[in-house]
């Protein structure tokens, strides 16, 4: 932890402190000099990929052989391919399915119970249940993957759990790979959705919900035209959030399935790196990128939207 | 990381109402009500909190466990021999070591070129910050995964592939967008007026910011340094695809490969690597989180 107090500018000409000119009296160029390292940083390891991936997906570029030398211009010849090709709609609609069933249902549904739980329940079950709640999201991701994969596993925890009420076991990561990621997500990502809406709870005037409860609203009545009201803001901002984590997922499904089998939980990101590195088709995992990108700008800009209405 | 079941279900009586005062018609119905509901919400987080638990339990009890399995179960005989075999240099020391390099580098990086942006989008009115800040914003929400193939074609052309230093520069560029949105925050909320003082005395900017405005921001800093550090540290799909040779990886990947390699008999050492490896961002996380302030932090990122 070295670098709390550090100033010193590690890119970027003349950044330095005690170059004469004062700020306020100095030209805009001046002014706007500390932003430099930032703007070299941003544009050369964010725009220029980005860019790069739009020039890179209209080119044959491939890992190996004569085009990854040399790699030729072709054109929307990878768009077609890619509207051409059968995995990807199903791509496409494993990732609406992953995003829809683990992050807008599961995480924000259980993440809005759970706080609303804690609110009620006696304050040391809820600290506690907060923890074990914020432990699956603090661990790191390839961690969290391995632990899945070990309560999902034909011999793992789950099945164990299940035979003591007389299920036989099921090969979850083979049989219901969907449903094995969904869960896993579930399990890993409710803490965030847990602690916007904490916070969110956090801000509602007790005397509102108070005066509606003497007016005799019950509690789903309460919950419903008061309270989520009330915290729409940070519903709105917490479903774009973990709506644009979840199309990111890509270490909790390799890990456990790898997209499998047969391509049975290969969302976006698994088929982009799987075209790309393993089948070694560079340009064509690009042009599967750039369609993760755009739907991610299209979520980014309703965020944004939702943010400046402020 | 084990948490603690200490005070469970000790005080769940403790709103019934108090006799004798002025009984206001409804309260005592609704306060009995409140406390039937209040035993049922326990009931509920209590269960919620175990099914987060359960999947957890496995990585301990493997982890002690000298014949562990993917099972759940207590071991027959208690044992620190997992966590001696995988505590070797080519094993542990050095993966986690490139972790450390990695992620103490990303935060550094992101911290100093985000206090230096923070500085005159927090400062000054300019006709140019609000765009600069939505753009910004934008690049914090775009999914870094989609960006790893054209980033992996780009570090080939520009013979990247396997450096250490571009890596963190990488890493350090993926959490600017967040660490300056964060920054900015933390910054408008240092006074303006002990800098012009400074000013007065005939400093410039650069030495009011490093001198004035950085040492009363250290508390947000050291968040933004911390958030930084925990994601770097558990990133695992870009030094995957960005470092190959293992004497150059972080934990993440190594760990990776080791389950590949031996996942398949060595349970208990895998899971005792995992634990050494997670120690560190729960460590940090509890600090941010009692220390610094977790809602503090939660606010620094989402405050518009």
């Amino acid at each position: 932890m070295t670098a709390g107090t550090s100033t010193r500018p590690e890119l970027g000409p003349g950044t330095g402190p005690g170059h004469g000119n004062s700020g306020r009296t100095g030209a805009l160029w001046l002014k706007l000099l500390p932003l430099a390292p930032a703007i070299a940083l941003l544009g050369i390891f964010l725009a220029g990929p980005i860019i790069f991936s739009v020039y890179g997906s209209f080119t044959n570029a491939a890992l190996t052989g004569k085009n990854a030398k040399d790699p030729q211009f072709i054109g929307f010849e990878n768009y077609a391919d890619l509207f051409r090709d059968p995995n990807f709609p199903q791509s496409l609609w494993l990732t609406v399915l992953f995003v829809f069933a683990s992050a807008i249902v599961g995480q924000n549904l259980l993440g809005l119970g759970t706080a609303l739980l804690m609110n009620k329940a006696t304050k040391a079950i809820a600290a506690v249940v907060g923890v074990c709640v914020v432990a699956a999201w603090v661990l790191p991701e390839i961690v969290a993957a391995f632990v899945a994969y070990a309560f999902f596993f034909r011999e793992g925890t789950l099945n164990q759990l299940t035979a003591t009420v007389g299920i036989a076991p099921v090969d979850w990561l083979f049989e219901h790979p969907m449903l094995a990621i969904i869960l896993a997500n579930i399990w890993r990502g409710t803490a965030f959705s847990m602690m916007v809406y904490q916070a969110a709870l956090n801000d509602v005037p007790q005397e509102i919900s108070e005066s509606a409860m003497i007016d005799g609203a019950g509690g789903a009545l309460r919950l419903w035209y008061i309270t989520l009201p009330m915290i729409r803001r940070s519903i709105a901002t917490n479903l774009m959030l973990i709506t644009l984590q979840t199309l990111a997922v890509f270490t909790l499904i390799y890990v456990m399935t790898a997209g499998g089998p047969s391509r049975r939980s290969a969302t976006l990101p698994v088929m982009a790196y799987e075209e790309a590195f393993r089948y070694s088709n560079i340009g064509y995992g690009t042009a599967i990128a750039v369609v993760m990108i755009l739907i991610g700008a299209v979520f980014s800009v309703v965020y944004i939207r939702l943010l400046k209405e402020k | 990381m084990s948490p603690t079941p200490a005070a469970m279900p000790a005080s769940a009586t403790s709103s019934v109402p108090a006799p004798g005062r002025r009984p206001r018609p409804g309260l005592s119905v609704s306060s009995a009500r409140r406390s039937a509901s209040k035993t049922l919400a326990n009931a509920v987080l209590i269960l919620l909190g175990l099914c987060f638990l359960i999947p957890l339990s496995w990585l301990v009890l493997a982890s002690l466990d000298p014949e562990a399995g993917y099972t759940t179960e207590l071991p027959k005989t208690f044992t620190l021999d997992n966590f001696a075999a995988v505590l070797t240099p080519e094993l542990a020391f050095v993966p986690l070591l490139n972790s450390l390099l990695l992620s103490a580098g990303a935060a550094g990086l992101t911290v100093v070129a985000a206090v230096l942006a923070a500085y005159p989008l927090s400062r000054y009115q300019l006709r140019f910050n609000k765009p600069f800040l939505y753009t910004v914003l934008f690049g914090t929400c775009l999914p870094i995964t989609a960006i790893m193939v054209p980033v992996y074609g780009l570090f080939v052309q520009l013979n990247l592939l396997d450096s250490l230093p571009a890596t963190t520069f990488f890493m350090a560029a993926t959490f600017l967008p967040m660490a300056i949105w964060m920054t900015k925050n933390f910054m408008d909320s240092v006074p303006i007026s002990l800098e012009e003082a400074a000013w007065m005395d005939g400093a410039s900017s650069m030495k009011a910011l490093a001198h004035v405005v950085v040492p009363l921001m250290r508390p947000g800093l050291a968040v933004v340094f911390i958030f930084v550090f925990i994601q770097a540290w558990g990133n695992f799909f870009v030094p995957f695809i960005l470092l190959l040779s293992s004497g150059k990886q972080p934990a993440a990947v190594s760990i990776f490969r080791f389950f590949g390699q031996y996942g398949t008999v060595a349970y208990g050492q895998l899971a005792a690597f995992s634990i050494l490896y997670s120690i560190p961002v729960i460590l940090l996380y509890v600090l941010v989180a009692r220390g610094i302030g977790g809602s503090f932090a939660m606010a620094g990122a989402m405050k518009g």
